[in-house]
């Protein structure tokens, strides 16, 4: 441990503004990339639910008819 | 050999593959990297030089390390789909393009602001930064190009041709942009160029550079799962899985 | 096939396109007055004063010649696209990279050649001191056939999607960027006094790579597009 307390390791001996925003942007940036990696596998999930009660509902219609 | 490579071909068979590797590869990822990191930021000594600011090269040297390799990653990708007709080697080139991005642009952008209290500027037009900007545009020509094709397996093959010519180019514009910055006597950054780090730095930097490359590891993992099941929706093995996936969640509901 | 009938194909293709050109002039004039016009904006910009126009002279002429190539992509493979002309051009016994390569000699001949023609004009306009007026020419020559190659690449990558513009320009101006800095830099090195002769070299040597090795990136893209 090199810094004294709390207050030492967010002041960065100066530097707490840069490195904190460099840290900052990099791990919002690695963030966005991982939820998007989720949401588009979610928006898959549901596109497939989507397209399958659409067949449902053809086959029932197709049933109907016949 | 191609006997035992055959059902490596097989979209399901990587699809699950990939799955079993993916926990583990996120859980090593997220610990090397959280340890690299906190190492860095609380551990490693502060530079004599340039106090604590130098911190920032947590970051900045891995994801500018990666950016590149992911650059070439991504052309070898193109070209194994091109020349043996490998349909996931071209959806490995959508799942390589947006990590590679994001690290370009992580890069990037630590550099810059390592640059402010270092030399006073968020930006210099050096050699190194200027090529790392340019790798960036070419990370976002590949892109923009792989989803301008509303069919996604052409769209893979265009940018995959296009990820090539670039590749070809990048030596090209690093020794163009290292004439021009000699020519022009623009700002040479000594800040990258270090006397050999002390130990006590250097080593985790180093776990930072393998938490970063396992990182990256694994978003490609994670990338290239979604590629396979969105270009093989209509496939039943795909039903399958996705009625799996519906299953459990729909217990998990219930039971909350 | 015999080197004939290749020879005789490649003449076919030229001889096409170059006369689909001249039906429709104002597709060989309009890219030219464009440069004109993006010349001459830049003294009303930053002042007309000698020194700071002779500066940027090359710059700005180098410059105008990427955008004026990427201007004249368009026409490279849209039409033959879509009257289906592309399609049966990939079905031809002949290899498909010797015709690309005819079509990026036919872009050159309608916007490199002109633009080498027009330099003079651009470089009087932009009060280029008198030294570097040869390099400029030289650059111009060796350069421009890297701009019809690679711009071909970008246009038959992006002729299937119907908008090409602000998708082929971030394509292709990274890939043009080592071509920017030499050809300035060795007007520059001109201006100063020493020899420019090595940067027109390596741009020579990097135009004969660029030609060797578009036409297959060409046809290559070619074939995505069409299927």
């Amino acid at each position: 441990m090199v810094f004294d307390n709390l207050q030492a390791f967010i002041a960065m001996g100066g530097y707490g503004f840069y490195v904190w925003l460099a840290f900052g942007i990099s791990f919002a940036a690695i963030a966005v990339l991982v939820i998007s990696g989720l949401t588009a596998r979610r928006k898959l999930q549901r596109e497939f639910v989507k397209e399958q009660r659409r067949q449902e509902r053809l086959a029932q219609r197709k049933r109907e008819v016949s | 050999m191609w006997r035992w490579l055959h059902p490596y071909a097989k979209p399901e068979v990587v699809y699950h593959l990939l799955g079993r590797w993916q926990p583990w590869l996120s859980i090593t990822a997220a610990l090397t990297l959280g340890l690299g990191i906190v190492w860095g930021l609380v551990f490693a000594p502060a530079d004599y030089q340039q106090g604590d600011s130098y911190r920032i090269i947590f970051v900045h040297v891995p994801t500018a390390m990666f950016s590149m390799s992911l650059y070439i990653a991504l052309a070898i990708a193109a070209f194994v789909g091109r020349v043996w007709q490998l349909k996931m080697a071209d959806w490995g080139l959508a799942a390589i393009a947006p990590v590679g991005l994001t690290f370009t642009f992580i890069s990037l952008v630590t550099g810059a602001i390592w640059g402010k209290p270092m030399w006073g500027t968020w930006w210099e037009w050096d050699a190194r930064l200027t090529s790392q900007l340019i790798l960036f545009f070419l990370y976002v020509g590949v892109l923009a190009l792989y989803h301008a094709f509303s069919d996604q397996r052409n769209g893979a093959k265009a940018a995959g041709i296009l990820a090539m010519v670039g590749v070809i180019n990048i030596p090209i514009i690093r020794y163009s942009v290292e004439w021009w910055n000699t020519l022009h006597q623009g700002a040479t950054l000594t800040v990258f160029e270090r006397p050999p780090m002390a130990t006590s730095m250097l080593i985790p930097l180093l776990v930072s550079i393998l938490g970063f490359g396992l990182l990256a590891g694994a978003l490609i993992v994670q990338r290239m799962r979604n590629e396979i099941l969105r270009q093989e929706l209509r496939r039943p093995w795909v039903k399958h899985v996705l009625n799996q996936d519906r299953a459990t969640e729909l217990s998990k509901t219930e039971q909350a | 096939m015999n080197d004939t009938s290749n020879w005789a194909a490649f003449t076919a293709v030229m001889r096409r396109d170059l006369m689909v050109v001249m039906r429709r002039r104002s597709d060989v004039l309009n890219p030219l007055l464009f440069i004109l016009m993006v010349v001459s904006l830049f003294p009303l910009a930053v002042g007309p004063g000698p020194d700071i126009l002779g500066r940027i002279a090359a710059g700005v002429i180098w410059v105008a010649a990427l955008l004026s190539a990427l201007l004249g992509s368009e026409r490279l493979f849209r039409d033959d696209f879509l009257d289906g002309t592309l399609e049966q051009l990939t079905l031809l016994p002949q290899p498909l990279p010797l015709l690309a390569g005819a079509k990026i000699v036919v872009h050159w001949l309608l916007s490199g050649l002109p633009l080498v023609i027009l330099a003079p004009l651009c470089a009087l306009l932009l009060k280029l001191p008198a030294e570097g007026w040869l390099t400029l020419m030289a650059t111009l020559v060796v350069g421009t056939p890297i701009l019809s190659a690679v711009t071909a690449i970008g246009a038959a990558l992006t002729v299937s999607l119907g908008r090409g513009g602000a998708l082929l320009s971030l394509l292709l101006l990274p890939l043009f960027i080592p071509l920017l800095i030499f050809a300035t830099g060795a007007v520059e090195a001109a201006l100063m006094g020493t020899a420019a002769w090595p940067q027109v070299l390596l741009l020579a040597g990097l135009s004969l790579l660029t030609l060797l090795l578009a036409p297959f990136a060409v046809a290559a893209a070619i074939r995505v597009s069409v299927n």
